[in-house]
């Protein structure tokens, strides 16, 4: 579905493009798989900031076109990943990444769910052990007066 | 009792974690650019499209940058604050105008070819200027946007505030109200123009 949508964006964005921006190369590395396949993993790794939820493969905001369009051209320099990602980064802030690299400000946002999850682990952890202390205790054999408790309560029940 | 106290006690850590969330805005993205020095472009000048600008003219002093365009809703909201701002603070106000002919979704760019798109924006932009008033020195033209993408334009108008060094010190993306005026750009500025 995502590669579907996908790639109608990409044939919207392209269409949009066209006539003006476009030239030879650009038409020719649209048909280049690998370089079409680079476009499009970097394309996934970031964020619209139009729409921000959206991945810049996903969106069809100007901004994302462009984006992929100068992505693009960057590929065509021979630029590596590493660089193109650092582009983005030097310009939108790590905001753009769909993964946030891990670093002070992040920590939280990286550990948060763990530190949720040891909490609740040992919360849970807690409350078995109550439990079952607690069950200890009704486990626990009658002791002779509590059955002759019992037994009296019984009969007078079948008495009534 | 102690339990019903935790109880309250969480709902409402986590109703004001929520509350300060939802006060934010969430299009307010930090710009990694403040404190770094403003990209350089060389862009045509809209009233004379024969000169060019690029930022490091305006060395020596404070200036601003405001993104612009007349498909841009908010911009018009902005504009009557730039104006006032022209009139009464001797900095200067540099447009940048964004995408101007295909940013307006109405155009199909496939069918325009690339000088009648530089003409309809000129005209365009001038038109627009000459409706609303003119508060800038001097407007340039990003005709594709990639001077847009060097200043990590996302959401039109935005504003910089560049300091007498070429560097950014302030990025406010959206209109500027008269109040983000008066609390943040006017004091920045001043302590900038010392």
């Amino acid at each position: 579905m995502i590669a579907r949508v996908f790639v109608l964006v990409l044939a919207l964005g392209l269409g949009s493009a066209g006539v003006h921006a476009s030239s030879a190369w650009e038409a020719a590395q649209a048909a280049d798989p690998v370089a079409e396949k680079r476009l499009q993993d970097l394309s996934r790794e970031l964020r619209c900031l139009v729409c921000q939820n959206e991945t810049i493969a996903d969106s069809n905001a100007d901004l994302a076109v462009d984006l992929r369009r100068e992505i693009r051209s960057m590929i065509h320099d021979g630029r590596s990943d590493n660089e193109i990602l650092d582009f983005m980064v030097a310009r939108y802030g790590d905001f753009v990444l769909y993964r946030p690299p891990v670093k002070g400000i992040t920590l939280l946002l990286w550990g948060g769910p763990v530190l949720l999850l040891l909490l609740g682990v040992g919360a849970l952890f807690a409350y078995l052990r109550r439990r079952a202390s607690r069950l200890g205790d009704a486990e626990r054999p009658l002791s002779a007066e509590e059955a002759s408790r019992i037994e009296a309560l019984l009969k007078e029940n079948d008495n009534k | 009792m102690n339990r019903y106290f935790w109880i309250l006690g969480a709902f409402a850590a986590l109703a004001s974690l929520l509350a300060v969330g939802l006060s934010l805005n969430p299009r307010a993205i930090p710009s990694p650019l403040v404190g770094k020095p403003a990209p350089a472009f060389r862009l045509t000048v809209l009233d004379n499209p024969e000169q060019t600008f690029g930022p490091e003219a305006l060395r020596g002093k404070p200036w601003l940058l405001n993104v612009w365009a007349s498909w841009c809703i908010s911009c018009r909201q902005e504009h009557p604050v730039l104006v006032e701002f022209a009139k009464k603070v001797d900095v200067p106000l540099i447009g940048l105008n964004y995408k101007e002919v295909r940013g307006d979704s109405e155009f199909d760019m496939s069918k325009l070819p690339a000088d009648e798109e530089v003409r309809l924006a000129q005209q365009r932009a001038k038109a627009w200027l000459n409706a609303h008033g003119n508060p800038y020195r001097l407007t340039v033209m990003d005709i594709d946007g990639r001077v847009g993408i060097d200043f990590g334009v996302y959401g039109v108008p935005e504003t910089y505030v560049i300091d007498k060094d070429g560097v950014i010190r302030m990025k406010h993306t959206g209109p500027i109200s008269p109040e983000a005026l008066a609390k943040k750009i006017l004091p920045l500025l001043a302590e900038l123009g010392q």
